[in-house]
Formats: structure tokens, C-alpha cells, sequence
């Protein structure tokens, strides 16, 4: 754990991915595999599920320093951070211990999942007691369910193959797909033979980086192929040895949620992997993503959301074909050989090919890109000509130009009367997100976007639902979600958030969503370029 | 405030009027009292400083050749107008003093800046029994408690070896009078050679006057050109980061020595490479252990978490309250010059302080 936490530390403290690749480096070059395979397994961002709130780490930490509930907020305060004020909070520990990562996980962690709360507590308290402030701090992350590092899963890769001098590609697809952080998982990892591929497994996405300079950065607009950006799940389809397996970007494997495209499974030939956008689709033209958000809440498939919300496949790319692994062509090659492929299956209402946006000039594709919402796109994607099918998210060849290029969805904290001929309603709204805390704490103040109609129905609420005035300004009982949309986000200093966002509007009202799931800081956080 | 205190806050600092002489004040005054020679304490052109026999050398270096310095022995009594005056080692920088003022059987002790732990570049913290006591607050929050400073010597040599290793220069940002010195104390000069910037070196030199032992230094001003600093030390102010001075060195790794880099967001957000927690200020557990030792039935808090403290104090039934001095504006203070401020500055972002 100590050399965990120490890593940790490492990786929080330089900003340059050289520094970062080598602490990572350094660690697996020492790490028992027992330990490594768990230290993957978090750096790559899966995490165990809470097994704490941090409302109780906090309330039995207080106790344990000896601090009342005020002096605990002053200090969270100055931190930001519960697993933080925690850790420093906590007296020095009375004794000192290095014990593995894996039993940490495997005979601490993991066991208290299923503990009574005065043992969960003890357990605690007896972890504190001899861990120093990194430990804490990691262990506390790990234990409330938010442990973030600040790596990709890309430079995770970077070191394993260093350390094992297999190649990244060959690592980054072992990293896929479904596997238990086992000494046996870890040593696979590592195994120079590449013949091991498990037929279900699923390639590394190529993921895209979002322009922010003007597409005339990008040189001449005839290199590059512009395709809609679709709103909907990123997933691979995978055909070999006569099964069929759906992945989704975020590595579930969900062949049973689409029975659309399992069944689409076999009309494709042996040893074919497609990459494309799970959307739903009814009479030739796409869905909202909310009616796909109806179908995933759903733990069985009726006849009749089936029949309301069935779903395609829009087909991106082609990266495996007989076979063979094609990922190295040019993206014409792997292109066409997807167009035929599509012709041939010949299902229309299964299997699309991804429709391309023509334009002879930058300007012109900037003017088409103004469609994409009516077309229920969220903006182009800008694919290089020649290029690979890269792993991860390589700059440079993969652009996507959102129109809106951020959202989130927060909830209705205050409003302030309008101005002009809007000056008798409630029209200019504080919208804020979860914090570490559990606190809403504000992210943006925004005047448009609603409809009169719309505007008076959150007119209406304000009224009945004013909890304090301050001045102008009247807070309201939490309860509305928006999803707001910005085009720019950064580090600031004078917002209590600690972010500021530019040109925020309102998206739309998403009566779907209760406060509990507006997004949090934490979240908006990852959005910050750089993180 | 009662009328009857020994101290009252004025706009020129804090008053006795018995004496007829200020303790720390912000703004000329004829006759002051100084606990330390850092900016905010000691201010230009006062009629008459008093300061302690150690602190003399570094205090002429901040007032100036004119100024009209009377230094007196740690513990050694004067008059002034009436009032019994001495000082007491505060363990802040060398020749930081502990005011203690007594008249009339009333006896108030302000602490000026303090820590408790000892370090080889000033006389230790003594705690000095009285009836009222102003202690500072700077880092007056449960989360600040300091590692022992040999660990953190320690973290310094290990940082400054594996840059060495790594062909950098290593950097390291911590104030010039005091920090720098304790800090310089705490290198180990087998590891390579110590360079430093301009102001250090020149507090270097009235430390080394006042007997305190430090390891060889060179002016990194006086080095000659297309020099290699690979695997040096330089030490030198926070202002000098991202300068043109600093740029001449190379490939360096920057490290800042602070009570502030606890917190990991201050660490990430002063974008150097390491950030060390070394503070010349009192953590919490010192805090509350010196203002027991004083025995004081009176505590007057300020410069920092004062309003914190002070609600903790009363909380255990003592009569605390919060005593405002400048400082309490120091965050929006932009006057001062990083690299002359004496004090920790508080992070350029965030927390507020009062
Ligand atoms: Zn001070
Ligand atoms: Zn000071």
C-alpha cells in the first residue's frame, strides 16, 4: 500500500506524461503481481462500488481527531475534500505498516461490503491507525467509491509494455473486456506469447480529441472525411468463431440489452469486429438519446419498448475482417471494405453505414455542421485520411467538433427576476452541482434557452418554492434539472466551484432526472483540458 | 478590548500606552518593539526599534543603515516608559522574540510569529507564563500538523539526489529570510553544491555573522556563463519562479517548501514538481500546547484562522477573542513583494483566511 500510495503521489504531482510513464514504470518493475493487477485495475479507473459513504468517514473521523462537526466544515473548507480532510485530520498514526495493496483490497475492503456499521467503523478506525496521510488519503478513495488518478489508461498501458516488453497494442486489448484483478490476470498481461486472444475480446477504441482551433488548422480540408457525430452508446460488434459479442466503449459487454444486433451478429462474416454508435432509430431517422436512456433504465426488454425504441447500428469502422486484425490500413481500405460489408448484409434497419458530410471547403462544412442538431448529431467527426485505427486517444487524427462542445445537467439552486419585457418573471437561473461534499454548490448562471412556456412553468416554481432571498436573488428548494451547455471550461479562482464555464445556455428541462442525478464537480472537473 | 489592556489596537498596530511605544507596528511610530525582522512586523522608519540581541544583524539588513537598533539578551529586562520589557526566543527565524510586557502585576505576552519545534538556524520556543496572550493563527486548523522536520530534510536530499541522478538542477522556492536559511540547514552538502539567489545570500551572510552554521553557499548571480547546474541546489524566493533568472538553468525540477503544501490542491495548483510541508509557523497541536503553556486566562488570536481559534478556546472556557491587526487583510494585500514577504503567504487562491 505504501508504494501504492507513494505512486499515487508521483502520478498527482507532475503534469508530464514522460514523469508519469516512469513512476509507473518504477512501480511495476517492483510490484508482487497480486498487488500490480489490483494497481491496474484502479489506475484504468475501475473502482470497487462505495463501500463507506463519505458521511460516515467524515462523522467517524471527527470523532476519532476529537473535532466538532463546525471545525470538521472549516477544515473540509480549506481541503475541498472529504478522503483529504480525513486523512489530515486524523492524529498521527500510532504505528506504522506496509502491508500489500492486495490485502488491503482483498481481506480489508472488499470484506467490509458485507460488515454491520460498528464493524465497517472498527475496521476504520484500525486502518487509520496505521497508515500515514497518502495511505489515508488513497484508502479513503478507494473506500468511499471515488478514487481518480490523473492517468490514462493509455500511459498505464505505456508502462506495462515498457516492464514487459510486450507491445502497448497487445496490452491495451488484453486491458479490455471483462477480467478479475488477479496474479494470473497480471502475468497474462505480460506474457510476450500473443496468441491468447479470448475470441469475446473487444479492440481499444479509437477515441477522438475535440477541436478547439478552427478546422483550418487542420490543413486542407481534402485529407480529411467528416461524418455526424452521433449521440448515442459507442460499441463494438464482434463476430467470431460463430458467437456474437457487444461492447460497449465503456466495456460492458451488452449483447443481451440490443437483441437487434445480437441477431445482426450472424449475418456478419467469421472474424469481423465493427466499430459504430448503438442509436435508436425509428423510420429512418434517429431518436432522442433520452428514448435510449428509457430503454437502458430497464431491467427486462418488453415487446413494447422494443417496438418504440429499437435501436441500430451505425458503422463507423471496420478493424478486424476474415480474420485479421486491419486496424494498421489506411481508413479508406478498412472504409470501403465496411461499405461493401454493409451493402452485402443488406439490413437497413440493423446495420447502417455511417453516413459522410460532403463539402468542397472548410466553410461549407462548417455551414453543415450548423444541421447537426436536426439531425439529432452533436457535431461532425473529422477522420484523417490514411490514418490507422489508433488505440485510445491518440491527437491528430480523430476530431470531433461538437456543436456543443460541453454539457452537463445541474439543478435550479436560485433565481432572479428578468429584465426588459421579462422583468415580472423568474428568469435568470443559478444552476449548481454535487460537490465532493454532497453540497450543491453553483457552476453557471444562464438567461436562455427556455420557452416562454417553459419559462413560466419555472416561473411558477420559483414562486412556491423560495427558500431564502438575498437581495434580488431568491433560492429555491433543490428540485429541477437542466442540462446546460457551455463552450468553453476552466479553472477559476473566484468561483466557489473552483470552475468557471463560457456562454452557458440552457439545453433543455430534463423532467426525466431527479436532483440526486445531476452531474457532479468532480465530474466537470474531468471535462478541464489537461486532466 | 478593555480600556484597562496593556496592548490596544490602533491604526498604527498594536499600543501600549503606558509605555508610550508600539509592538509591531504597520506604520511608523517613534519608539517600536519588534518580535522579528519579516516585512510585516517590522516596518521602515521608526523613530527607535527595539529587537533581541540575535535578531539585530538581520533586522539592520531590513532597516536599513540609519535605523537606530537597541538589541537586548533574550530574558534580559528593560525599562521602557514605566513598563517592564523583555524578550523571549519565539523559534520563528533567527532573533525572533516573544514580547513580554509587564505593569503592575499585569503581564502580556504577544508572540509575534512562533513554532515549537527547534531548528539549528534560531534560538527554540519558550513559553513565557502570563496573564494575556496574542499568538498568531497562521495555520490555526486541526489539518495543519507538521511531519518532524528531519523527515522532511530528508524528502529534500532524497528530491535533490534523484534530480541529481536525472541531470536537473533542483529549485527550491521557500522565503528568503528564515525558511531559506533553516532549509539550507538541512541540506546535505555531500550531494553537490548549493547555489543561491541574490536575496538569500544576502541573509545568509548576517546569519552567518550571528554564529549560525550553514553549509557553503555561492551567489548563482556570480557563476559563470554556460555553466552546467545539473545536480545543484539553487535556492531561491517563490518570485523567482518562471523568471528569465530561473530559465538559465537548465533542466531543473521545482520545489516549494511551505506549510501550505499540505493541501493537495494548493500542491497541484502552485505548479511546481514537489511541494514540501516546512512551515516556520505553529501547527495546530503546537498552538494549542504553547497557549497552555502560557497559562494565560486571556488570548487574544490573530494573523490567520483567528476567528477559528478563537471559537475552539471559548469552546474549553477561556476568554479568547479575536485581536485585529493588519494582517487580518493580508490576503488582499497585493503591496507586498513575494520574494520580500517575510510570511508564509497564504495560497494565491482559495481558502479564505479570517
Ligand atoms: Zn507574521
Ligand atoms: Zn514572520
Amino acid at each position: 500500500m505504501k508504494a501504492f500510495a507513494e505512486l499515487y503521489t508521483a502520478l498527482d504531482e507532475t503534469t508530464k506524461t514522460g514523469e508519469k510513464v516512469e513512476a509507473l514504470t518504477r512501480y511495476f518493475a517492483q510490484a508482487r503481481p497480486a498487488d500490480a493487477a489490483w494497481a491496474v485495475y484502479f489506475l484504468i479507473g475501475r473502482k470497487p462500488k462505495q463501500v463507506v459513504p463519505s458521511k460516515k468517514l467524515r462523522a467517524w473521523a471527527a470523532e476519532a481527531a476529537g473535532v466538532p462537526d463546525w471545525l470538521f466544515d472549516e477544515s473540509y473548507d480549506a481541503v475541498g475534500d472529504v478522503a483529504e480532510t480525513v486523512a489530515l485530520l486524523l492524529p498521527t498514526p500510532d504505528r506504522s505498516s506496509d502491508l500489500p495493496l492486495s490485502h488491503w483490497v482483498e481481506d480489508r475492503l472488499l470484506p467490509l461490503r458485507d460488515a454491520d456499521e460498528a464493524a465497517q467503523h472498527a475496521a476504520m478506525i484500525d486502518a487509520w491507525r496505521s497508515m500515514d496521510r497518502t495511505q489515508r488519503f488513497v484508502w479513503n478513495k478507494l473506500i468511499s467509491g471515488g478514487f481518480r488518478v490523473g492517468v490514462s489508461q493509455q500511459l498505464v498501458t505505456r508502462a506495462l509494455a515498457r516492464v514487459s516488453g510486450v507491445e502497448a497494442a497487445i496490452v491495451a486489448h488484453r486491458l479490455m473486456g471483462d477480467w478479475e484483478p488477479t496474479p494470473a490476470f497480471y502475468d497474462r498481461l505480460r506474457m510476450t506469447d500473443a496468441r491468447d486472444a479470448d475470441h469475446s475480446r473487444p479492440y481499444p477504441f479509437c477515441l477522438a480529441h475535440a477541436l478547439e482551433g478552427p478546422p483550418e488548422s487542420l490543413g486542407a480540408i481534402e485529407d480529411w472525411q467528416a461524418e455526424w457525430k452521433w449521440d448515442g452508446i459507442r460499441a463494438q460488434l464482434i463476430r467470431r468463431r460463430g458467437d456474437t459479442f457487444l461492447w460497449t466503449r465503456g466495456e460492458e459487454l451488452v449483447t443481451d440489452r440490443y437483441p437487434e444486433l445480437a441477431t445482426l451478429g450472424a449475418f456478419l462474416p467469421e472474424g469481423t469486429v465493427l466499430d459504430g454508435e448503438i442509436l435508436p432509430w425509428l423510420d429512418g431517422s434517429p431518436l432522442p438519446f433520452a428514448q435510449l436512456q428509457r430503454r437502458i433504465g430497464r431491467k427486462t426488454l418488453g415487446k413494447t419498448i422494443l417496438a418504440e425504441v429499437p435501436v441500430v447500428l451505425i458503422a463507423y469502422d471496420l478493424i478486424e475482417s476474415g480474420g485479421k486484425d486491419i486496424r494498421a490500413e489506411p481508413f479508406e481500405s478498412r472504409r470501403s471494405g465496411l461499405a461493401r460489408l454493409v451493402e452485402s448484409v443488406n439490413l437497413p434497419d440493423r446495420l447502417i453505414l455511417s453516413p459522410t458530410v460532403e463539402a468542397t471547403s472548410w466553410e461549407g462544412l462548417t455551414e453543415a455542421r450548423e444541421g447537426s442538431r436536426d439531425r439529432q448529431a452533436e457535431g461532425l467527426m473529422l477522420k484523417r485520411r490514411g490514418s490507422p485505427y489508433h488505440v485510445g486517444r491518440k491527437r491528430g487524427d480523430w476530431w470531433k467538433w461538437k456543436v456543443n462542445p460541453f454539457t452537463v445537467d445541474a439543478v435550479l439552486t436560485a433565481a432572479q427576476r428578468g429584465s426588459g419585457k421579462r422583468a415580472s418573471l423568474y428568469t435568470d437561473y443559478t444552476f449548481s452541482v454535487w460537490d465532493d461534499a454532497g453540497k450543491l454548490v453553483p457552476i453557471a448562471k444562464a438567461y436562455s434557452g427556455l420557452t416562454d412556456k417553459e419559462i413560466a412553468r419555472v416561473d411558477a416554481f420559483v414562486r412556491r418554492h423560495m427558500v431564502e432571498k438575498f437581495g434580488p436573488v431568491r433560492t429555491v428548494k433543490p428540485e429541477l434539472v437542466f442540462e446546460l451547455a457551455f463552450e468553453g471550461i476552466q479553472r477559476s479562482t473566484r468561483h466557489k466551484s473552483g470552475i468557471a464555464v463560457r456562454f452557458p445556455r440552457i439545453l433543455r428541462w430534463r423532467d426525466d432526472k431527479k436532483p440526486e442525478e445531476a452531474d457532479t464537480l468532480e465530474g466537470i472537473r474531468a471535462m478541464l483540458p489537461g486532466e | 478590548m478593555n480600556a484597562s489592556d496593556l496592548l490596544q489596537p490602533t491604526e498604527h498596530g498594536l499600543y501600549c500606552e503606558e509605555g508610550d511605544f508600539h509592538v509591531d507596528p504597520w506604520r511608523p511610530v517613534p519608539r517600536a518593539v519588534v518580535t522579528h525582522a519579516h516585512a510585516d512586523h517590522a516596518c521602515w522608519g521608526c523613530g527607535r526599534y527595539l529587537t533581541s540581541a540575535e535578531g539585530e544583524r538581520v533586522l539592520r539588513v531590513r532597516m536599513g543603515r540609519e535605523a537606530v537598533i537597541d538589541a537586548v539578551a533574550y530574558g534580559e529586562a528593560v525599562d521602557v516608559g514605566g513598563v517592564r520589557v523583555s524578550l523571549h526566543p519565539a523559534g520563528h527565524i533567527l532573533g525572533s522574540s516573544q514580547v513580554r510586557l509587564e505593569h503592575r502585576g499585569r503581564v502580556w505576552v504577544v508572540s509575534g510569529d512562533y513554532k515549537v519545534e527547534p531548528d539549528a538556524t534560531c534560538s527554540p520556543f519558550e513559553p513565557v507564563r502570563c496573564h494575556a496572550f496574542v499568538t498568531e493563527s497562521t495555520f490555526g486548523l486541526p489539518i495543519y500538523r507538521w511531519p518532524s522536520q528531519q523527515a522532511v530534510f530528508d524528502e529534500i536530499n532524497a528530491w535533490w539526489r534523484s534530480n541529481r541522478e536525472a541531470g536537473k538542477a533542483s529549485l527550491l522556492l521557500a522565503y528568503a529570510l528564515g525558511k531559506s536559511q533553516r532549509l539550507l540547514s538541512g541540506l546535505d552538502p555531500s550531494i553537490g553544491p548549493i547555489y543561491t539567489h541574490g536575496a538569500v545570500e544576502k541573509l545568509n551572510r548576517a546569519y552567518r555573522e550571528t554564529g549560525i552554521d550553514l553549509p557553503p553557499t555561492s551567489y548563482a548571480g556570480a557563476a559563470e556563463k554556460g555553466k552546467s547546474w545539473a545536480g545543484s541546489m539553487i535556492v531561491a524566493p517563490p518570485s523567482a519562479q518562471g523568471t528569465p533568472w530561473a530559465r538559465k538553468f537548465g533542466p531543473v525540477s521545482y520545489a516549494l517548501a511551505s506549510g501550505w503544501m499540505t493541501i493537495r490542491g494548493t500542491r497541484r495548483r502552485k505548479a511546481v514538481d514537489r511541494g514540501f510541508v516546512l512551515s516556520d509557523h505553529v501547527d495546530w497541536p503546537g498552538l494549542l500546547g504553547a497557549i497552555e503553556a502560557t497559562g494565560a486566562e486571556r488570548v487574544l488570536v490573530t494573523h490567520g484562522y483567528s476567528a477559528v481559534v478563537v471559537k475552539w478556546l471559548r469552546e474549553k472556557g477561556l476568554d479568547a477573542d479575536v485581536i485585529l491587526t493588519r494582517y487580518e487583510g493580508e490576503r488582499d494585500d497585493k503591496g507586498a513583494e513575494e520574494g520580500e514577504a517575510d510570511e508564509e503567504t497564504p495560497p494565491a487562491e482559495g481558502e479564505e483566511l479570517s
